[in-house]
């Protein structure tokens, strides 16, 4: 067989149905051996689709997403996809043409070192040289990609090894003896974790996307009912349980709930699990629960102490060992801290002023009208935390974010993604009128596709994040942010890749064009709608500041 | 053994057995620009097991960031061990080459009995220069380097620390 062929049958094997990708010289090998393969390549029109696609793809489904590109600037091209699954630790494999082996480094055309480039971006890279080490090398790379912190692989495949011939060994089962994940958590440090339980007073759980990526969602919410600890969430945490529990108290950190961050300076004992202590979650990290003893389930070992200096820490998966912590769970006596955190809630609930087309509404409406199963995707910026905020997840991968490289145009593509993994879901990717011109043109990759993907721009004719820094903490002088002077007319835009698009600027309007908008099985929708300009994200927590510093109100 | 100094820092010799491969080295020193932490220096070589590369590194770091460093070092796919020697006894040893300058009769006998209170040898000579190799401890080395300070060093190269725990009271 050839690499080329090697290759298709080697992802065969690992169970690859669908890639996103898009041709180039040096992928040519390949792409005509994926041609006539039976696993299908959705070919994006811009290859950080691909990335984002593939992430979606991944997110969605728990599944490894494929995406390839050919050398030169299609690897680059996906560098900003691969960077935005690091940093939210999805399994991706990247695999990109390279050029012939006897020209690497003699600045060939199309050729970069791509290998070099996304070293600090990847779990791991390689750069294939011999065609007998391709299966080990794919073998390995989804390996890599799935187990422990997942996170994404890239493959770079010389145009001459896709050529070179080899006999087919694909590898069962391998050893790599430099990497063994900790799966089980240490049961001494187990009980020591209980026996802090036990004692405390004030317990609160932060669950972060380990959470979810590790399937512990059921364990979790046992833990939860068992014990009566409330919890708060990462963004990447969302939807590990139901955010309609009671003890739910939605997102901390800068956008979070005041609930959420007063329950987070009072706790006095802090069950991380599967979470990094971002600064957007910590705040100011000397001031951050200050009061609370610190557990920390992480099943990678450099999250633990980073940024936080724990107390307790468990390196392991946290399925296992919020399954072993369910096993001796019991009631606790805390019903002083739930009533506190209850008059919280009350008091503080997250508010907005109800006049005119509000973005909290629109997700607030989405929220009430939509399936568990939804999956929600959003851009960054406000259209990202208003999501955040506003939106009950109800279940576990149901909401798809860039929550670590914050990654304008990350959503839709990523919409395509887990469109496409979940043909009969309602699939909506909350959009900004900035990012959603970040990667428009895969509107056309949904159309061919038949995706019916929901696009809700929250337009605010600018950059409605930047704008809201500028105007409080640089003198509202808006540099760099007014998009209205060359907004273009999105419904016409839809229209031209013949996609559906709709605008509406009252909540009449939406009200009314919502159920048919979520009826479409065809085509992408996407909804204009416009939204006041000057609308903030409250509360918010200043860089830098402690989580008790909120400031509040008032757009 | 090593001091700490005024911000808690403390000099740490660290070795990584690696897998010998390419671009190892680039990805272990990328770790180390890429979290801004500073290598002193770095000695690489091949092993008795052909398929491992050892590095031996000292850095300077406070705790924290010498535990950040090993979980970081650990988490390289082609890292299959890294020690920290620092906490137990362990044998080091730097080479140099020192090209010093000999400008008459009386420094060159100079240089030749400091060579020989070092046990340093003499490897190249011409009419200008004496070239010395020496090995030994880093602060042996620092030492000799220091003496022939005055005598103006025309060239000098420090293959940086290599270093192996003793067998006897090995922790692991
Ligand atoms: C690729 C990229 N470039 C720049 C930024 C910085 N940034 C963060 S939010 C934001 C504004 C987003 O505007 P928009 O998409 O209109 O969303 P809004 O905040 O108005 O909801 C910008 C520019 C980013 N996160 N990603």
């Amino acid at each position: 067989m050839t690499g080329a062929e090697i290759i298709v049958e080697a992802l065969k094997k690992e169970g690859v149905d669908i890639i996103f990708g898009y041709p180039g010289g040096v992928l040519l090998p390949l792409c005509d051996k994926l041609y006539d393969s039976g696993i299908k390549v959705i070919l994006v029109r811009h290859e950080q689709g691909a990335a984002h696609a593939a992430d979606g793809y991944a997110r969605s489904s728990g599944r490894v997403g494929v995406c390839m590109a050919t050398s030169g600037p299609g690897a680059t091209n996906l560098v900003t996809g691969i960077a935005t699954a690091y940093m939210d630790s999805t399994p991706l494999v990247a695999i990109t043409g390279q050029v012939a082996t006897h020209l690497i480094g003699s600045d060939a055309f199309q050729e970069v070192d791509i290998t070099g480039i996304t070293r600090p971006i990847t779990k791991h890279n390689y750069l294939i040289k011999d065609v007998k080490d391709i299966t080990r090398t794919v073998k390995e790379a989804f390996y890599i990609a799935k187990s422990g912190r997942p996170g994404p692989v890239l493959i770079d495949l010389p145009v001459d090894v896709q050529r070179a011939e080899c006999k087919f060994e694909y590898p069962d089962e391998i050893e790599i003896r430099s990497y063994k994940p900790t799966y089980e958590g240490h049961p001494l440090q187990i009980e020591r974790a209980w026996k802090a339980i036990k004692e405390a007073k004030r317990p609160l759980l932060l669950v972060g996307g380990g959470v979810i990526s590790s399937g512990a969602s059921e364990q979790l919410r046992n833990f939860v009912e068992k014990t009566g600890i409330p919890v708060v969430f990462t963004l990447m945490g969302l939807g590990s349980i139901s955010g309609d529990h009671p003890l739910a108290l939605g997102m901390l950190g800068m956008h979070g709930t005041r609930y959420a961050n007063y329950a987070v300076v009072e706790s006095d004992l802090l069950i991380a699990v599967g979470c990094r202590f971002d600064d957007r979650i910590t705040g100011k990290i000397e001031t951050f629960a200050p009061n609370a003893k610190i557990i920390h389930i992480d099943i990678d070992p450099s999250s633990i102490s980073k940024n936080i200096v724990v107390d307790i820490p468990i390196v392991g998966d946290a399925k296992n060992i919020l399954s072993k912590l369910v096993e001796n769970a019991e009631k606790l006596q805390i019903e002083a801290w739930i009533k506190k955190i209850m008059d919280w809630k009350e008091k503080h609930p997250l508010t907005y002023e109800k006049n005119g087309l509000k973005p909290q509404y629109i997700i607030e409406q989405l929220s009430g009208m939509l399936p568990d199963d939804a999956i929600i995707c959003t851009e960054v910026g406000q259209n990202q935390m208003w999501t955040a905020q506003y939106y009950k997840f109800r279940k576990p991968r149901t909401l798809i974010t860039s929550g670590g490289l914050g990654t304008m145009g990350f959503g839709f593509p990523a919409a395509i993604g887990a469109q496409i993994a979940n043909p009969d879901k309602i699939v909506i990717d909350i959009a900004g009128d900035g990012s959603i011109q970040m990667n428009i043109q895969e509107l056309a990759t949904a159309v061919y596709n038949k995706l019916p993907v929901k696009i809700i721009i929250l337009n605010n004719r600018c950059l409605g994040m930047v704008r809201q820094w500028q105007q409080l903490f640089y003198k509202k002088r808006y540099a760099f942010i007014c998009l209205k002077d060359a907004e273009p007319d999105f419904v016409k835009l839809a229209d031209a890749y013949d996609a559906i698009g709709y605008r509406v600027d009252s909540t009449e309007e939406f009200d009314k064009i919502i159920p048919r908008v979520l009826k479409e099985r065809e085509k992408p929708v996407l909804v204009d709608c416009w939204i006041c300009e000057e609308e903030n994200v409250f509360p918010m927590v200043p860089a830098g500041a402690s989580l008790d510093q909120m400031l509040e109100g008032l757009a | 053994m090593a001091e700490n100094n005024e911000k808690g820092q403390r000099a740490h010799t660290i070795v990584i057995a690696v897998e010998n491969k390419s671009g190892v080295l680039a990805r272990i020193a990328g770790l180390f620009s890429a979290r801004g932490y500073n290598i002193d220096s770095l000695c690489v070589s091949e092993t008795e097991d052909p398929s491992i590369s050892k590095m031996t590194l000292t850095v300077k770091g406070d705790e924290r960031i010498l535990e950040q460093i090993y979980k970081q070092l650990n988490k390289l796919i082609d890292v299959i061990k890294v020690f920290d020697l620092t906490e137990g006894d362990f044998i080091d040893r730097e080479l140099a080459l020192v090209k010093v300058k000999t400008l008459n009769a009386a420094a060159r006998q100079d240089i030749m009995q400091i060579a020989s209170i070092f046990r340093a040898k003499v490897v190249d000579i011409s009419r200008q220069s004496l070239t010395l190799e020496v090995a030994g401890k880093t602060s042996k080395v620092n030492a000799m380097i220091e003496m022939l300070k005055s005598y103006g060093i025309k060239e000098m190269i420090k293959t940086g620390k290599i270093a192996m725990a003793r067998e006897f009271n090995q922790k692991k």
